[in-house]
């Protein structure tokens, strides 16, 4: 699949998470893969355009979704600030209410849904993430 | 999102529609907030017309549960969770800080 260009605004989130349905539903992912793999992409565009781009309005981020062998690989490339998701805290989820942290849920979220997700930034590429879920 | 309420004697019924993510979630926030603000803390939030939920509004909904369950004055509790946002909040750790009702009415009269 080429790559798709999307506005780096929260409204387009929708889109994103159709277009990885769409590639994951014709490839017989189930329900629970399909959902698991746009609720994965939806947190990783959402941290891109909150923290790397920290709201600047006119910037873009390109997404390629697709399948080698049984293997579903999303990439997301933008060009805001390096944002290594690797380098978030890993939330306590066993903690009491007053003790949970309000961030670093959507990380932890990408990790457990995905089987890998990988990180490079370059500073003349920008950053690239990587995400791969097998179709099991 | 669409969001509606309505008020009972001793308890607020949410019922969240669509999906709520980073562009919905303020106005999901909000809503729940401004229930808080008027002294109501006892509140269900029916989500069986919900088709998806990212970790933006489980931040709000850990936010509201932590303000209603302060000073022991509510609770915030969820009803008909939908399978996939069930797992989706069983994988975050959230299940075990709300409670959850089958049925609407049921909810309403645990309060």
């Amino acid at each position: 699949m080429p790559k798709t260009t999307f506005p780096a605004r929260f409204e387009f989130l929708d889109e994103i998470r159709d277009l990885v349905a769409q590639v994951a539903r014709e490839n017989s992912f189930t329900e629970k893969a399909i959902y698991s793999l746009q609720l994965a992409a939806d947190e990783a565009a959402s941290n891109i355009i909150e923290h790397a781009y920290e709201g600047i309005s006119n910037a873009t981020l390109d997404i390629t979704c697709d399948m080698q062998g049984d293997t579903m690989v999303i990439t997301m490339r933008d060009t805001g600030k390096p944002f290594d998701p690797s380098k978030v805290k890993q939330p306590n989820i066993k903690a009491d209410l007053s003790d949970r942290q309000i961030g670093g849920l959507g990380v932890y979220l990408m990790r457990k849904l995905m089987d890998e997700v990988r990180y490079e930034s370059n500073s003349k590429t920008g950053n690239l993430l990587t995400m791969i879920k097998r179709r099991g | 999102m669409e969001i509606t309420t309505q008020e009972f004697k001793h308890c607020d019924l949410f019922k969240v529609k669509g999906r709520v993510d980073s562009a919905t979630a303020p106005d999901f926030s909000k809503a729940l907030e401004k229930a808080n603000n008027d002294g109501r803390f006892k509140l269900a939030v029916d989500m069986s017309e919900l088709e998806y939920m990212s970790s933006a509004g489980f931040r709000a909904l850990l936010a509201t549960q932590r303000n209603c369950k302060r000073y022991n004055r509510g609770e915030l509790v969820l009803v008909s969770v939908p399978v996939r946002i069930r797992e989706a909040l069983e994988l975050a750790g959230f299940t075990e800080l709300f409670k959850t009702f089958d049925d609407p009415l049921e909810a309403v009269g645990s309060f």
